[in-house]
C-alpha cells in the first residue's frame, strides 16, 4: 500500500535520510525503531508531505503521492503526534471532530459532536471531557484524545509518532492495547515510531530498524528476536556496547 | 579590514532584503488565501473579538491621554502668538491625521502582534501546525487569512473610536484647565475638521492593521524550536510591526498630503 524508494533528506549539512526503501502492505502494522535523531519522524513527515524529501519516490497504492490531489490524499490519513498536538484554543470535542466540522468531510455540528463522543468512548473517555480544553487534561488523557482525533474520520492509514512517550508504564500499556485494537478493528494500515520495546511487541506485525539514514534491518516481529543483526540486538536489549555509538 | 567590514555590511543588507522579500511573498500568499475558499468565519469572528474588541481599552486610554497632552502642548505653543483659539482644531487634526492612527497602531502592535506571534509560534513548536495540515486544513487559510482580514477591518474602527476619545481628552483639558467654553470648543473642532483628515487616518489604520497581523503570523509561523524560539519570534514581530507602521505612516502621509 505504501512504498518508499530511495528517500533522502538533508537539513543543511546534516544528512538525515540516505536512501530509505520500505514498504507496508494494506492492513499491516509496521513499527519503525531506531536511535534518537535517526530520522524516524522525518520519514513520517516525508510521507505526509509535511517535509519534502530531496530525492526518492513515495507511492500510495502505486500512485506517486506528489501527483495525488492533496486534500483527497490527506483525507486517507490520521496521525497521532508525539506531544498530542491538540489545539489549545478548541474544546476536546472540537479537536476530535476537527475534520468533521470543515472541508470535504463536513457534517452538522450535532452529528460531529456525536461522532466525537463515540470516538472518545472508544478510547476510554466519557462525556465529561467533551467541553474541557486540552490544558485541563492529564498527559494520558491528551494522548487518548489525540488518538480519538486520529481515528475520527476513519482513515485508511494511521501514523503513531512515539505514542507512549511521557506516559507511565500502565498508561503506556493502555495506549498500546488501544492502538492494536483500533488498527485491527478498522483494518487500517499503521506505521508507528517508537523507542519503547513493549510498544513494539504490542503493536507490530512488521518491524524496520532505521540506522544512519537507511533501513538497517526489516522483518516480522517474530524474526526480530532471533535475528543475528548486531544493530537490532544492541537496540532491543538496550546495550551500551555494540555497533551503534552510545554518544551520537 | 575594510573589505571585511564591507563584506559584513553587504551580507547584512542582503539578509535584510531577503527577509523583506520573504515577508512580501508571505503577505501575497496570505491575501491569495483570503480571496479563495474555503473560508473560516468562526476563526475570523474570534480574531475580530481578540484584535478589535479586546484592544478597545488600550486604544481608548492611549487616545484620551494623548488628546489631553496634545491640547496642553498646542495651547502652550499657540499662546506665544496669541492664537489660543486654534487649540480645538489643531488638536483634532493632529489626533485624526497622525497621533490617533500611529499611537493606536503601535499600541495594537504591542498587544496583538505579540499575542499572535506567541500563539502561532507555540502551535508551530508543538506540532499543531503540522496537525492542521494532516487534518486537511491549510495553515495560511485557517490561521493567517482570518487574522489579516480581522486586523485590516478592526484597526480602522479602533482608530476611529480612538480619534473621538482623543478629541474628548483635548476637550476635557480645554474646558477644565484652559478655560475654553465647551460649545465653542466642540464647534471649532467640528468646523475645521475635513472629511479627508478623518478618512486618511482610517486608511492608515487599515494598513497598520494588515501590517500587525502580517508580522504576528509571519514570525509565529517561522518560530524556531523551544521557549527561546517563541520568545524571539514574539519580540521580532513587535519590533518589525512597529518599525513597519512608522515607515508606512511616513509613506502614506507623503502620498496623501505632500502636494
Amino acid at each position: 500500500m505504501i512504498e518508499l524508494e530511495g528517500i533522502t533528506k538533508a537539513f543543511g549539512k546534516k544528512q538525515v535520510l540516505r536512501g530509505v526503501n520500505l514498504s507496508v502492505g494494506r492492513g499491516q502494522s509496521l513499527v519503525v525503531i531506531g536511535g534518537s535523531g535517526t530520522g524516524k519522524s522525518v520519514l513520517l513527515k516525508c510521507i505526509l508531505g509535511l517535509i519534502q524529501p530531496d530525492d526518492g519516490v513515495i507511492r500510495l497504492d502505486g500512485q506517486d503521492v506528489r501527483e495525488a490531489p492533496r486534500d483527497a490524499f490527506l483525507a486517507r490519513f490520521g496521525m497521532l503526534f508525539q506531544g498530542g498536538a491538540l489545539f489549545d484554543s478548541l474544546p476536546v470535542w472540537q479537536n476530535v471532530a476537527f475534520r468533521l466540522l470543515r472541508g470535504s468531510l463536513k457534517r452538522p455540528r450535532t452529528e460531529a459532536r456525536e461522532i466525537a463522543l463515540e470516538k472518545l468512548r472508544r478510547v476510554g473517555l466519557g462525556e465529561e471531557v467533551l467541553d474541557l480544553f486540552p490544558a485541563e487534561l492529564s498527559g494520558g488523557m491528551q494522548k487518548r484524545v489525540s488518538l480519538a482525533r486520529a481515528i475520527a474520520a476513519e482513515p485508511e492509514v494511521i501514523f503513531f509518532d512515539e505514542p507512549t512517550t511521557g506516559l507511565d508504564p500502565i498508561m503506556a500499556g493502555v495506549i498500546n492495547q488501544l492502538i492494536r485494537e483500533i488498527v485491527t478493528e478498522m483494518g487500517a494500515t499503521a506505521i508507528t515510531i517508537t523507542h519503547d520495546m513493549t510498544s513494539v511487541r504490542a503493536i507490530a506485525d512488521q518491524v524496520a530498524m532505521l540506522h544512519d539514514g537507511r533501513v538497517q534491518w526489516a522483518g516480522s516481529i517474530a524474526e526480530m528476536d532471533t535475528t543475528s543483526d548486531p544493530y537490532v540486538q544492541q537496540f532491543i536489549h538496550g546495550r551500551a556496547e555494540g555497533p551503534i555509538a552510545a554518544l551520537r | 579590514m575594510i573589505a571585511h567590514a564591507l563584506a559584513a555590511l553587504g551580507r547584512g543588507a542582503l539578509a535584510a532584503l531577503a527577509g523583506i522579500g520573504r515577508i512580501a511573498l508571505y503577505a501575497g500568499s496570505g491575501v491569495a488565501h483570503l480571496l479563495r475558499p474555503p473560508y473560516y468565519p468562526r476563526e475570523f469572528l474570534q480574531a475580530l473579538l481578540q484584535i478589535g474588541w479586546l484592544s478597545l481599552p488600550v486604544v481608548g486610554l492611549t487616545a484620551v491621554f494623548t488628546g489631553a497632552a496634545l491640547a496642553l502642548q498646542i495651547y502652550a505653543g499657540s499662546s506665544r502668538f496669541s492664537a489660543e483659539s486654534v487649540v480645538p482644531s489643531i488638536t483634532a487634526i493632529g489626533m485624526v491625521r497622525e497621533l490617533g492612527p500611529v499611537l493606536g497602531g503601535l499600541m495594537v502592535a504591542a498587544r496583538v502582534a505579540s499575542s499572535i506571534a506567541a500563539e502561532v509560534g507555540t502551535m508551530k513548536v508543538t506540532e499543531q501546525i503540522d496537525a492542521l495540515v494532516t487534518l486537511s486544513t491549510h495553515p495560511m487559510k485557517y490561521l493567517t487569512a482570518p487574522r489579516l482580514l480581522a486586523a485590516t477591518l478592526s484597526v480602522p474602527i479602533l482608530v476611529g473610536v480612538g480619534d473621538i476619545i482623543g478629541i474628548m481628552g483635548g476637550w476635557m483639558v480645554g474646558t477644565g484647565r484652559l478655560g475654553f467654553n465647551s460649545t465653542t470648543y466642540l464647534k471649532n473642532t467640528w468646523e475645521y475638521l475635513e472629511f479627508w483628515d478623518v478618512g486618511s487616518g482610517l486608511v492608515k489604520g487599515a494598513a497598520f492593521g494588515f501590517i500587525i497581523a502580517l508580522m504576528g503570523c509571519y514570525y509565529g509561523m517561522n518560530s524556531e524550536r523551544g521557549a527561546q524560539g517563541v520568545g524571539r519570534a514574539t519580540k521580532s514581530a513587535v519590533v518589525a510591526a512597529s518599525i513597519a507602521i512608522l515607515a508606512a505612516n511616513y509613506l502614506l502621509t507623503e502620498a496623501f498630503f505632500s502636494a
